[in-house]
């Protein structure tokens, strides 16, 4: 964008681009349920610094909850960061992709590491033109980094009023929350398959092994699933919340 | 303290990640064998991670208000539920269930 027109004009075009109204409701709709993350975060033990570092340098929804998950199970914090790191690998094919599509330069390569996500690489594969697809990935990641941050506070502060998490069934929360993740995900024979394999294989783990553990052994069979399977690769790969759900003109 | 250090640890590993995305030569990263990989686990974590916060207690299994959860939370989703009402529809389930005498 030129930096010598007019802020204002170049506000009301960036607010007219079909991949910014996109990026900025994806936006509301993913930060709105940092509520939920900061309500469980609190109540699994964390408290409100630790909650709000897991938010703003973490940063990636499904790799909190499983932090906040495991150690909620009792695992310890080294299962807890294992099993992040393992369920954020995905962010490193979602950065290969954005590399390509928005190609951003210099320090802007590193803030756009950061807010690599679902969601921005979601907003931005779904456009075409190539500074619409810079446009969405940038007002989707900024937008959902600051909503999310903001409501993750509000949540803790939520959580941490209520009192005991079993009465207001917090636990079952956070049973909804994983199942959230994981629906979008489950498109097709195999995606499903694998989430029920995975199941089993933990619910037969849980006895035999430490907390924690369970889930890494179900993510070595979900990895050898990858490795030596012929699913399509882009399977698992979708949005919490799908940006162009309805009416899906942009795809 | 020890918490932070793991809490700070996934943070570094994770941002790392993200940036290994930008910085490594596409050539290395980009066949179809690490982005199934990268799917798969992020499937497989998330119904190990359902399952254990569903049936787990402890190290023993258990069969209480919870389930009622993953129902309400699946009829939700089934339903078009956004997130929010999907966990919201968790909560409830579970809430109501204990206040029926489940464990």
């Amino acid at each position: 964008m030129n930096p010598q027109a007019a802020p204002y004009a170049d506000l009301v075009k960036y607010l007219q681009s079909p991949a910014v109204r996109v990026g900025l409701s994806i936006a509301v709709a993913t930060g709105l349920y940092g509520v939920s993350f900061g309500a469980l975060s609190v109540t699994s033990g964390f408290d409100l610094w630790q909650t709000m570092a897991l938010s703003l340098l973490l940063f990636s929804g499904g790799s909190q909850f499983a932090f906040i998950g495991v150690i909620g199970g009792g695992g310890t914090g080294a299962a807890a960061m294992t099993a992040a790191s393992l369920l954020g690998i995905r962010n490193a094919v979602y950065g290969m992709q954005m590399n390509a599509l928005v190609r951003p330069a210099g320090w802007r390569r590193f803030v756009a590491a950061h807010v690599t996500i679902d969601e921005s690489a979601a907003t931005a594969s779904g456009q075409t033109d190539p500074v619409e697809r810079r446009l969405g990935f940038w007002s989707a990641g900024i937008g959902v980094f600051i909503l999310w941050n903001v409501f993750t506070v509000v949540g803790a502060l939520v959580g941490g009023a209520l009192g005991d998490p079993a009465q207001w069934g917090l636990d079952g929360a956070a049973v909804a929350a994983f199942l959230g993740l994981l629906w979008p995900r489950l498109k097709g024979r195999e995606p499903a398959a694998i989430a029920v394999v995975c199941a089993l294989v933990t619910i037969v783990a849980v006895p035999l092994v430490a907390p924690g553990l369970p889930i890494l052994i179900a993510a070595a069979v979900a990895g050898a699933i990858g490795w030596f399977g012929h699913g399509r690769p882009t399977e698992g790969l979708e949005p919490d919340i799908d940006p162009y759900a309805d009416g899906g003109d942009h795809r | 303290m020890n918490l932070w250090l793991w809490i700070l640890l996934a943070c570094v590993v994770a941002f790392l990640t993200k940036l290994a995305g930008y910085l490594v030569p596409a050539r290395w990263m980009d066949n179809p064998r690490m982005n199934r990989v990268a799917g798969t686990l992020t499937i497989g974590l998330l119904a190990s991670l359902t399952a254990v916060n569903t049936f787990a207690s402890g190290q023993e299994l258990a069969l209480d208000a919870r389930i009622i959860a993953l129902a309400a939370a699946a009829v939700a989703l089934l339903l078009r539920a956004p997130f929010l009402v999907v966990v919201l529809a968790g909560a409830v389930g579970a809430a109501l269930a204990r206040l029926a005498g489940m464990p």
